[in-house]
C-alpha cells in the first residue's frame, strides 16, 4: 500500500499545471485531493512518475454564480460543495450528491474536478453532473473549451480529456426550487453505488449501469410524452449495459434501475 | 524534498521522499504512533488526524500535501499535563474502546464531526463515523461516547 | 462497599486514548535496532506447481539484504498439525513445489527500508504451472482433484457416524434443507505482525500479537525446529484477535528464521490485503439440517450434517466441526439427534477459529431448522421453541453429545427476550403491514442458544494460574496466563484483587504475555479468562492473605487467630486493637510477599440466552435493515457490567454482520474477490442499530465467582436471530429460507422465486 516512487511538483496556477502536463506527458498525473488517484497508486493500479499538485491553487476553489449559472472551481472539495448555501439552493441535487461521496474524511479532501476526471461510472458526481446537464470547463495548451457531461464521460475511467488538459471549472444551469430525486443503492453507507439514479426536470442519469453514467433516454422520452413515474421507470435500463459483479448480476441491476428510477422520479415531482 | 509541517502546534522541517504518506511521516519521522494503518483502501479511518482542523485519512494524504499546514493527532489533543480532552474522556466514560487500535482515529474523527455538527442525532453520529471501522465495540458505546461528548462540549461552550 | 458488580472504568484507557496502544508495528526497542523488514511474495494463483523462482534481480537491488524461497527452509519441520488429521496434508513456512491458495507465501525478501518492500517483491519472478482449482467443498469431497496426492483424498477428518436410517420414521412432518454458514474474515483492526531478534545466547525473542504467548512459543519453537527453552515470546498490545491470533502462523516463524539467517533483527507487518488472504478465515460450513416431528409442534428428531471447508492446509478450522457436533442439540430436548461432520481441503485460505469457533455454526443450524419446522407446521416460531426447550436445571446435565451443561434456564431467557421486545406487538405490526401490502415489511427473528466456554485446551481439567505480589509501597502486580486484547482484564482482575486485598484498582498492575515472566498459561479465547484466570486471581489473593496472616502474627506478636484483615486499610489488625496493625505493604518491605496459584475448574461452563431481531425488508429491492436487536445473554454473575456489555455489543455486531453482510468470496478459479476493506463488506457504523441488552444471571458453581464466559455469546445468538428476521419479513411471500449473508440480491431472488411458488 505504498505508491511506486514519483517526482512531486507543485503548480501555482492552472496554466502552470497545463505546462507541466505538456512537458511530462503520459508520465504525469494531476493531484488535487488525491482521493481518487492516491488509492489507485497505493495498490499500484496507477504508477505515474510525476505528480503535479494543483490542490493548493486558491483560484481553483470557489463556488459562484456566473451568467446565471453555477460555477464551481475544479479543486473545490466535496465538503464545500455539499454545504455551500449557494449550491444547496441553486442546484440542490449536486449538493446532495457531493454529500454522499465516501465518508466525511474523504469529502474533506476529494474535489469535484478530481472525481469527474477519475470518471468512475459507479461514482456520485459523474451521474449528478449528467442529470443536471452540467459541463466541465477544460484548460489545455491551446486554451479553454467546454465539454458537456454526456460527452465528457466516454468509458470506464475514461474521459474526453487530452493528456495535456485539466478541468478548471464545472458549470451547470441553476434549478432553485425544482424538485429532484436521488437514489444511491449501497450495502454500506460509504460504498459506491450498486446502482444510482439522479433525476431532475425530465433528465434521468444512472450510475453503475454501464462503463459511463447512462442517460435513461427512453424514460426521459416517456416522461416527455406524459407517462407517470412507474410507467416511465420501466424503461430505465433500456440504454444500459450493466456489468455483473459480486453485488449484482445484470438482471438484478436492471430491476434496481427500474425501482430506483421510479422512486427518484416521484421525488422529482412526477406523479406515480 | 523538503516539507514544513506544524504538528501538534510545533513547526518542523524535514527532508522526505515525495511518496511518504502523512501517516508514516507522523509515525516514523515524528514518532507519533497513535494513528494506525488498518487498511489499504482508505476505508477504515484508523489513521484519521486533523489537517487544519478538519478530519482526514492520513494514509491518503502525502506528507508533501501537508507542507505549510497544521496537523493535530490524538497525542496533541490532551492537555499539557495529560488531562483528557472531553472527547477522550467521553470515550473512557462510555467504554467506547476495547483493543484501542481504531481509537485514536475514531477520536479524531469525532472531534472533526462535532466541530461541524455540535449536536448530532444518533443517526448523524453513525453516518458521521461511516469512515471509521471498529471490530471490537459493535459501535454501540462509541455512539454513546460521541453523544456524551457533544453534550459536554456544548455545555462547556467549546467548539 | 464491594467493588464487584460495579461499572469500574478501565485503567487501561488513558494510554490508548492519548499516545495510543503499543502494537507490534509501534515497537521501539534497542533489541530491534537495525532490523530488516521482511516482505512476502504471495501466489496469485489458487493451485499450481512452482516451476521456478528467480531471485537474481531482487538480490542485485540496492537496499535488499537477502531473499529466500522455500528451498532455503527445507530443513525445517512442517507446520504443526492436530491429532487425527490426515498426516499427508502438511504445510511448510514457504511453499516449496506446490501452492494451494491465492496468497500463500512463496518467497520472502528482507530490505533495509520498509518503503522499498513493495517495490522489490515485484522483482521476484515466479513461474507457475496451473493445476485445477477446487473452491467448493462439495467438489473437494468428490476427490476429483486432490490437493495432496499422497493423501489419496481431500478429507482431513470425519466426526461421528450416521447410524439410524429410521431416525425420522415416526414423524408426521419432515423438513430438510442444505444451508450455508458462509466463510467470513475475522479482520481484526490490527493485522498480523512480528518482530524477532536472536541474542548472543542463541535465544530468540519474538514479539507477536497473539492470544496466548505460551502457546505461541510452543508453535514457534516447533516451526523453527528449536528447543522451547530457546524461544521467548513477548506480547505487545494486540489490536483485536477474535480467535485468529492463537499460536503462530508460518509467517511469524519465517520472520524469526530470516533474523537468524541475516544476523540482524527482523520485522514484518502485513497489509490488509495480506490479512484478508493470509489470516485464517472463519466458519465456512455447508450444513444439511433435517428436522421432523408432530404437527402439534413437538420435534422428534434432528440431524445435522456438516461439510467443513478447511481451506488449503488443515488448521484448527478442521477441528471446529467437532465443537459444532458437540453443541448440535443446543437448548432443545430433542428425543433423537444425530450429527456427523467431515472436513475437506480446498484451494482457499485455511480456516481457523473465529469468535465462537464452531459453536455459532451449531446454533445457526438448529435455529434455522426450528424456523423451517415452524413454517412447515404453520406455528409461531416462539411457540415451537417453547414446546421443545429443555426445562430449567441446576444440576449438570449431559446433552447427549459429550457436553455437560452446568446450569441453565432456557425458557426463562426466551420469555425475557420476547417480553423485552414486546413480541406480540411486533407480530401485530407485522400483520398490519402484510394486510396493507406495504413495500417495507417487518420481520421478527428468534434465537435460543447455549454455548460452551472455558472448555480448556490444556491437558487435564481447565485451569489457569495467577501470581500476585504486593510491593512495599502498597501497590500490587498480578501475573496471569490469560492474554487480553481489548477485554479489559487489567481492570477486571484488579477489581478482584482489590476486593480481597484492599488495594485500589489504580495501584494494581496486570502483566501477561511474556513467556519468561509467565511461563504457563492458557491464553484468552473460548471466553475462559474471567472464569479461570479471574478465579485464579481471587484464589491467589486469598492465599496471599493467608501467607500474610502468618507473617502479620509474627510482626504483631499475636496469635494468627486473633487477627482481622481490614480491607479499608489493606492491613491486618489485632481484633479490638485498631492501632496494632501492619499493612500488606509493610509486610512486603521486610520480605517479598507473593503467591502463585493454579485454579482448576471442574469443567466447561455453559452460558445461554435468547436474541430477538427485528428487521425491515424493502420488498422491491431486497434490502434488509436491522432495526432492533434485543439480547438476553446469561453468563452468570457479572463482575463489571461496563465490560460485560462491551463484550455483548461486539459479539452481537459480529453476529449481525455475518447474517446481513460479510462474506469472503472466491470466483470459480479460486481468486479472492474480497481482498480489501472496500470489497469485503466489513461492518460499518451505519449497518447496525444500538442494541437492547436485557440482564439475566444464573450463576455457576464451577468457580467461586459464579461466572461463565461472555465473550462469544453475542455472536452466537445474533447471527441466527438476524437471519431468521430477514426471512420472516418475506415469509408471507413464500420464502422459506435465505442463505447468509442476506444481501439485497439474495433476498430479492428469494422473493421472486418464492412468489413463483
Amino acid at each position: 500500500m505504498i505508491p511506486s516512487p514519483f517526482e512531486y511538483v507543485s503548480a501555482g496556477s492552472a496554466d502552470e499545471a497545463v505546462e507541466l502536463l505538456r512537458r511530462h506527458g503520459d508520465d504525469a498525473k494531476l493531484l488535487a485531493g488525491g482521493h481518487s488517484l492516491l488509492p489507485m497508486m497505493k495498490v499500484r493500479l496507477a504508477a505515474p512518475s510525476v505528480l503535479i499538485d494543483v490542490g493548493s491553487i486558491p483560484s481553483l476553489s470557489y463556488v459562484r454564480a456566473v451568467d446565471g449559472e453555477l460555477a464551481i472551481g475544479a479543486a473545490t472539495t466535496h465538503q464545500t460543495v455539499a454545504t455551500s448555501p449557494e449550491v444547496r439552493s441553486q442546484v440542490p441535487l449536486l449538493a446532495w450528491s457531493a454529500g454522499l461521496v465516501g465518508d466525511p474524511q474523504v469529502r474533506h479532501r476529494g474535489t469535484i474536478g478530481g472525481s469527474l476526471a477519475h470518471a468512475d461510472p459507479a461514482a456520485d458526481l459523474p451521474m449528478a453532473l449528467s442529470a443536471v446537464d452540467g459541463r466541465v470547463v477544460v484548460l489545455g495548451p491551446s486554451g479553454q473549451r467546454e465539454i458537456s457531461a454526456d460527452e465528457f464521460f466516454v468509458g470506464y475511467f475514461e474521459t474526453a480529456l487530452a493528456p495535456d488538459e485539466m478541468i478548471v471549472e464545472v458549470r451547470m444551469p441553476v434549478r432553485p426550487g425544482r424538485p429532484w430525486g436521488y437514489q444511491k443503492f449501497t450495502r454500506r453507507a460509504n460504498d459506491w453505488a450498486i446502482v444510482g439514479v439522479a433525476a431532475v426536470d425530465g433528465r434521468v442519469a444512472l450510475a453503475n449501469m454501464g462503463p459511463a453514467p447512462v442517460r435513461a433516454v427512453s424514460t426521459e422520452q416517456a416522461l416527455a410524452a406524459g407517462a407517470g413515474a412507474t410507467e416511465a421507470a420501466r424503461l430505465a435500463a433500456e440504454e444500459s449495459d450493466p456489468a455483473e459483479d459480486m453485488h449484482a448480476d445484470a438482471a438484478y441491476r436492471r430491476h434496481l434501475a427500474q425501482v430506483l428510477t421510479k422512486r427518484a422520479l416521484i421525488s422529482a415531482g412526477v406523479p406515480a | 524534498m523538503r516539507v514544513e509541517i506544524t504538528v501538534n502546534g510545533s513547526r518542523q522541517e524535514d527532508e522526505i521522499e515525495p511518496r511518504l504518506l502523512l501517516v508514516h511521516y507522523l509515525r516514523e519521522v515524528c514518532g507519533l504512533r497513535a494513528a494506525n494503518v488498518g487498511c489499504d483502501t482508505t476505508s477504515c479511518g484508523a489513521c484519521t488526524v486533523l489537517l487544519d482542523g478538519t478530519s482526514v485519512k492520513s494514509c491518503t494524504v502525502l506528507a508533501a500535501q501537508a507542507s505549510g499546514h497544521a496537523v493535530t493527532t490524538a497525542e496533541g489533543l490532551s492537555g499539557p499535563d495529560g488531562e483528557l480532552h472531553p472527547v477522550q474522556q467521553a470515550f473512557r466514560q462510555e467504554h467506547g474502546l476495547q483493543c484501542g487500535f481504531c481509537t485514536p482515529g475514531m477520536v479524531m474523527a469525532t472531534v472533526g464531526l462535532l466541530a461541524e455538527n455540535p449536536q448530532p442525532t444518533e443517526q448523524e453520529v453513525r453516518e458521521g463515523l461511516e469512515g471509521n471501522f471498529c471490530r471490537c465495540t459493535g459501535y454501540h458505546n462509541i455512539v454513546r461516547a460521541v453523544l456524551s461528548a457533544a453534550g459536554e462540549l456544548s455545555a462547556a461552550g467549546d467548539r | 462497599m464491594s467493588i464487584l458488580g460495579t461499572r469500574v472504568l478501565r485503567t487501561e484507557d488513558p494510554k490508548f486514548l492519548t499516545t495510543g496502544g503499543e502494537y507490534t508495528e509501534d515497537l521501539v526497542d534497542d533489541r530491534l535496532a537495525g532490523a530488516v523488514h521482511v516482505f512476502f511474495v504471495r501466489s496469485p494463483v489458487a493451485h499450481a506447481r512452482i516451476t521456478g523462482i528467480d531471485l537474481d534481480a531482487v538480490r542485485a537491488t540496492p537496499g535488499v539484504v537477502a531473499a529466500f524461497t522455500g528451498a532455503d527452509l527445507v530443513d525445517l519441520p512442517a507446520v504443526p498439525s492436530m491429532p487425527g488429521f490426515n498426516p499427508a496434508m502438511t504445510q511448510t513456512l514457504l511453499a516449496t513445489d506446490t501452492v494451494r491458495y491465492v496468497g500463500e507465501a512463496v518467497a520472502m525478501v528482507a530490505v533495509e527500508d520498509p518503503y522499498q518492500g513493495e517495490d522489490v517483491i515485484e522483482l521476484v519472478g515466479v513461474d507457475y504451472d496451473p493445476l485445477p482449482p477446487v473452491v467448493d467443498p462439495r467438489a473437494a469431497a468428490g476427490d476429483e482433484t486432490l490437493l495432496f496426492p499422497d493423501a489419496g483424498t481431500n478429507t482431513v477428518i470425519t466426526y461421528g457416524e450416521e447410524t439410524d436410517e429410521q431416525l425420522f420414521d415416526d414423524c408426521e412432518v419432515v423438513v430438510t434443507r442444505t444451508i450455508t454458514n458462509q466463510r467470513v474474515a475475522p479482520a481484526p483492526m490490527e493485522g498480523r505482525a512480528a518482530a524477532a531478534a536472536w541474542g548472543d545466547d542463541g535465544r530468540l525473542t519474538a514479539w507477536i500479537p497473539n492470544q496466548g504467548a505460551q502457546g505461541s512459543k510452543v508453535t514457534m519453537a516447533r516451526m523453527l525446529g528449536v528447543d522451547r527453552d530457546l524461544v521467548r515470546v513477548i506480547t505487545p498490545d494486540v489490536g483485536g484477535a477474535f480467535g485468529a491470533k492463537f499460536g503462530a502462523d508460518p509467517e511469524h516463524a519465517a520472520v524469526a528464521w530470516v533474523a537468524r539467517a541475516v544476523g540482524r533483527p527482523a520485522r514484518w507487518s502485513e497489509t490488509r490485503y495480506e490479512n484478508l488472504l493470509g489470516m485464517t478465515h472463519g466458519r465456512a460450513q455447508v450444513q444439511t439440517v433435517t428436522i421432523g416431528g408432530r404437527r402439534d409442534g413437538k420435534v422428534l428428531a434432528y440431524r445435522l450434517e456438516v461439510l467443513q471447508d478447511a481451506g488449503a492446509y488443515p488448521r484448527i478450522g478442521a477441528f471446529l466441526p467437532s465443537l459444532t457436533r458437540l453443541m448440535t442439540p443446543g437448548t432443545y430436548a430433542f428425543p433423537k439427534v444425530e450429527s456427523v461432520a467431515r472436513a475437506v481441503v480446498t484451494t482457499t485460505t485455511p480456516i481457523g477459529a473465529y469468535r465462537g469457533a464452531g459453536r455459532p455454526e451449531a446454533t445457526a443450524a438448529v435455529e434455522r431448522a426450528m424456523d423451517l419446522f415452524a413454517a412447515e407446521i404453520g406455528m409461531d416460531p416462539a411457540e415451537v421453541r417453547r414446546r421443545n426447550l429443555l426445562a430449567p436445571f441446576t444440576e449438570p446435565r449431559s446433552n447427549g453429545f459429550g457436553a455437560l451443561y452446568d446450569s441453565g434456564d432456557f425458557p426463562a431467557a426466551l420469555e425475557k427476550a420476547l417480553e423485552a421486545a414486546s413480541y406480540d406487538e411486533l407480530r401485530k405490526e407485522q400483520a398490519e403491514r402484510r394486510a396493507r401490502g406495504d413495500v417495507v415489511q417487518l420481520g421478527i427473528g428468534l434465537a435460543s442458544y447455549v454455548e460452551i466456554t472455558g472448555g480448556g485446551g490444556e491437558a487435564g481439567s481447565p485451569n489457569e494460574n495467577a501470581t500476585i505480589e504486593v510491593h512495599p509501597d502498597g501497590s500490587a502486580t498480578i501475573l496471569t496466563g490469560a492474554s487480553p486484547h481489548g477485554q479489559g482484564h487489567q481492570t477486571a482482575f484488579a477489581m478482584l484483587a482489590s476486593e480481597e486485598l484492599g488495594i485500589p484498582v489504580e495501584k494494581i498492575t496486570l502483566k501477561w504475555g511474556d513467556t519468561d515472566l509467565v511461563p504457563r498459561g492458557g491464553g484468552t479465547g473460548g471466553s475462559r479468562s474471567l472464569q479461570q484466570g479471574g478465579a485464579a486471581v481471587r484464589q491467589a489473593s486469598r492465599e496471599l492473605l493467608d501467607v500474610a496472616r502468618e507473617r502479620a502474627a509474627d510482626a504483631l506478636e499475636a496469635d494468627p487467630a486473633d487477627l482481622r484483615f481490614d480491607v479499608s486499610r489493606s492491613a491486618y489488625t489485632v481484633a479490638g486493637v485498631a492501632q496494632a496493625a501492619v499493612s500488606l505493604g509493610q509486610l512486603a518491605s521486610t520480605e517479598r510477599l507473593f503467591v502463585h496459584t493454579v485454579f482448576t475448574a471442574p469443567g466447561a461452563t455453559f452460558p445461554f440466552g435468547a436474541h430477538v431481531a427485528v428487521a425491515e425488508v424493502d420488498t422491491e429491492t431486497g434490502q434488509a435493515v436491522l432495526r432492533r436487536l434485543i439480547a438476553v445473554d446469561d453468563a452468570g454473575t457479572v463482575l463489571n457490567p461496563l465490560l460485560a456489555e462491551g463484550q455483548r455489543h461486539g459479539g452481537i455486531a459480529q453476529g449481525a454482520a455475518q447474517a446481513l453482510l460479510e462474506e469472503v468470496v472466491y470466483d470459480a478459479d479460486g481468486n479472492p474477490l474480497t481482498a480489501s476493506f472496500a470489497d469485503y463488506p466489513f461492518l460499518s457504523p451505519t449497518e447496525v442499530p444500538s442494541f437492547e441488552l436485557v440482564d439475566m444471571a444464573t450463576p455457576t458453581t464451577y468457580n467461586p465467582l459464579g461466572v461463565k464466559g461472555i465473550g462469544e455469546a453475542g455472536s452466537i445468538g445474533a447471527t441466527p436471530a438476524v437471519q431468521n428476521a430477514v426471512i420472516d419479513a418475506v415469509a408471507h411471500l413464500g420464502v422459506r429460507h435465505v442463505d447468509m449473508p442476506t444481501s439485497p440480491r439474495t433476498v430479492w431472488r428469494a422473493i421472486v422465486e418464492g412468489s413463483a411458488g
